[in-house]
């Protein structure tokens, strides 16, 4: 009896989630915006039942860095592997679908429209919604899959290979850019600066690994201000000002220790990362503040904003490496906010490789 | 045996279903909009004119290259993501024999040219040959390539017969054609000279009958040409050695 009076009264109080939680919101998520093909099933926007990644980080080493062609043939050969496995591994089939989510900005166009028009076939052929998904805000999605609590608005720092990007999000799929780099993305500077030190591509885990054994104040590199504006990036002088120091040393037949070199320009990075997100999550009165994108999974990054957000009493969140680096997970989450939210595309759904965060 | 058929290689998008030896509907366009915009949006529309239920399709059959590189994934991943979702295999579709294919029963050599640039074409050469089941097969005196347009101009002048030439490359190296041919030639009528999604589906069932099909997992194009990026590797490597 008790519990029939129970049940009505959870039924009443909280009616809506209770038809919420009979049909689960299921999105197959496709993303495949770089080198990597990704596919995932997302449950409820929050819950990540199956995340497969196909990474081809090892084909592209071999040049130096990402060949947008290569890694475009790549995408077509691994495309439906993953879609399979991500199904498999999440024990559902398209069937149990609700909707499918895909990356179509910004990115490598030729990567782009493997994923968009692979996803497009699969809305058409299955009759589900098809929903193009920002890239960017997927990065920033990814948050909230290991912090069910974390809930906009909060101010969040983008930081990968292609984009730095300082952001308010004043709610599900509602962006505010406060600032951005002028040049050079952050982990762009990574992988320029450990080329020229010999550590090769991907360059930003091997610089946070060889900055363990350096000194990040042996050498003094540039902290880059941009004019009037408080919140853009700027990281071409700092790379500029790395590739003359070791230019000088050449000259001066001074031995480069490069753990030194790493460190030091890492902490230059940082330095400005940090100052500029928490001056601005200061001015805006955010006591949230989140990571998100490759060079989020960068050690010495998240220690450096632990602390600084610590002392600050401001709630640091950051996804683990697997949901930083490019990932259908996190495209999964965005589109499932994007879906409740009523957003849906049609089968004319372009690839946009310049795609800005906020456009529609 | 009903079958999607899809050519979005070159500058035309194109969308047929065919049931045995009747074509329901064709769809081609050769306008400015990209192949992403238009083939999805095409095929949306013949299925709602023909009230075509996609589950009765056999196969989807695909100009699977040479061709555009883009081209050629956006048609490919279009195939691949239908192939997934109905649980049907792809015939790949060798795109300058589907292109030939246009030409069906002619005597004449028929030689398909796809502008390739860097005064490159993909080509082929072939003749068609009346089979024992009263039809004719495509039948390849040169098989589709990359090759300079002089090459094959030149290989066409050893076969001293009367050729037609049809596809966009047509148009670009027209002079060269004149200047270099020997035997007589004329160009295909804007009616059957371009990449026809017709085409692919009926010359893809004759393949399919050859037993020419493949999973949609394993499905990718035949871009008979490595990128850039692998050929001026393999260029330094062949240096260095």
């Amino acid at each position: 009896m008790i519990k029939i009076r129970l049940c009505r009264w959870y039924r009443r109080i909280v009616g809506k989630e209770y038809i919420m939680e009979n049909k689960d919101v299921l999105i197959l998520a496709i993303e495949s915006s770089c080198d990597e093909t990704a596919a995932a099933v997302v449950k409820n926007g929050r819950e990540v039942l199956a995340n497969v990644i196909f990474s081809q980080i090892a084909l592209h080493t071999l040049y130096g860095g990402v060949v947008p062609e290569i890694a475009s043939r790549k995408h077509i050969e691994k495309i439906n592997q993953v879609i399979e496995e991500a199904l498999e591994e999440a024990h559902v089939t398209m069937d149990d679908i609700t909707a499918i989510a895909v990356t179509y900005g910004p990115g490598l166009v030729g990567a782009l429209l493997v994923g968009v028009s692979a996803a497009k076939a699969i809305s058409f052929a299955t009759g589900k919604p098809l929903i193009g998904v920002h890239h960017i805000e997927g990065h920033i999605s990814a948050n909230y899959i290991e912090n069910k609590e974390l809930e906009p608005p909060f101010a969040c720092l983008v930081v990968s290979g292609g984009h730095t990007h300082l952001v308010v999000v004043n709610d599900y799929g509602e962006y505010q850019i406060l600032g951005r780099t002028r040049d050079d993305a952050a982990g762009e500077a990574f992988d320029k600066v450990a080329r020229a030190i010999g550590l090769g591509y991907p360059g930003g885990p091997k610089i946070d690994k060889l900055s363990k054994e350096g000194n990040p104040e042996a050498i003094h590199f540039p902290r880059a201000k941009v004019g009037e504006s408080t919140y853009d990036f700027s990281f071409s002088g700092l790379k500029s000002a790395v590739l003359n120091y070791l230019n000088s040393c050449e000259m001066k037949n001074i031995e480069v220790n490069r753990a030194d070199v790493a460190a030091s320009f890492q902490k230059a990075v940082i330095d400005v990362l940090v100052e500029h997100a928490l001056e601005a999550v200061k001015e805006y009165g955010f006591h949230k503040f989140a990571i998100a994108g490759g060079v989020a999974s960068n050690s010495s990054l998240r220690e450096a904003f632990e602390k600084e957000c610590a002392k600050r009493r401001i709630e640091f969140y950051h996804p683990s490496p697997i949901y930083c680096t490019d990932n259908a997970a996190m495209i999964g989450v965005a589109g499932y906010y994007d879906y409740i939210k009523g957003k849906r595309d049609g089968y004319d759904l372009n690839a946009v490789p310049n795609l800005k965060l906020g456009e529609r | 045996m009903k079958i999607l058929a899809l050519d979005s290689s070159g500058l035309v998008a194109s969308v047929a279903v065919i049931e045995d030896d009747n074509l329901i509907a064709e769809y081609t366009m050769n306008h400015k909009k990209t192949h992403s915009q238009t083939l999805m949006p095409m095929m949306d529309e013949i299925r709602q004119m023909t009230e075509l239920d996609l589950s009765t399709i056999d196969a989807i059959a695909i100009a699977a290259g040479p061709g555009s590189f883009t081209g050629l994934r956006i048609g490919s991943a279009t195939a691949k993501g239908l192939g997934l979702a109905l649980d049907k295999p792809i015939i790949p579709v060798p795109t300058v024999e589907a292109l030939a294919f246009n030409l069906y029963g002619t005597d004449k050599l028929v030689c398909p040219l796809m502008d390739a640039r860097r005064n490159q074409v993909y080509t082929g050469l072939y003749e068609f040959d009346r089979t024992e089941e009263n039809e004719y097969t495509l039948l390849p005196l040169v098989e589709q390539c990359a090759v300079d347009i002089q090459e094959i101009l030149n290989t066409i002048n050893t076969f001293e017969r009367e050729v037609i030439f049809l596809g966009d490359g047509v148009s670009v190296f027209a002079d060269k054609i004149k200047e270099v041919l020997r035997v007589p030639y004329t160009f295909a009528p804007a009616s059957c000279n371009r990449q026809r999604a017709a085409c692919v589906g009926t010359y893809g069932m004759q393949l399919y009958a050859k037993g020419v099909c493949e999973s949609a997992a394993e499905h990718a194009p035949d871009y008979l040409r490595l990128s850039q990026a692998e050929r001026e590797r393999n260029e330094k490597q062949d240096n260095a050695q």
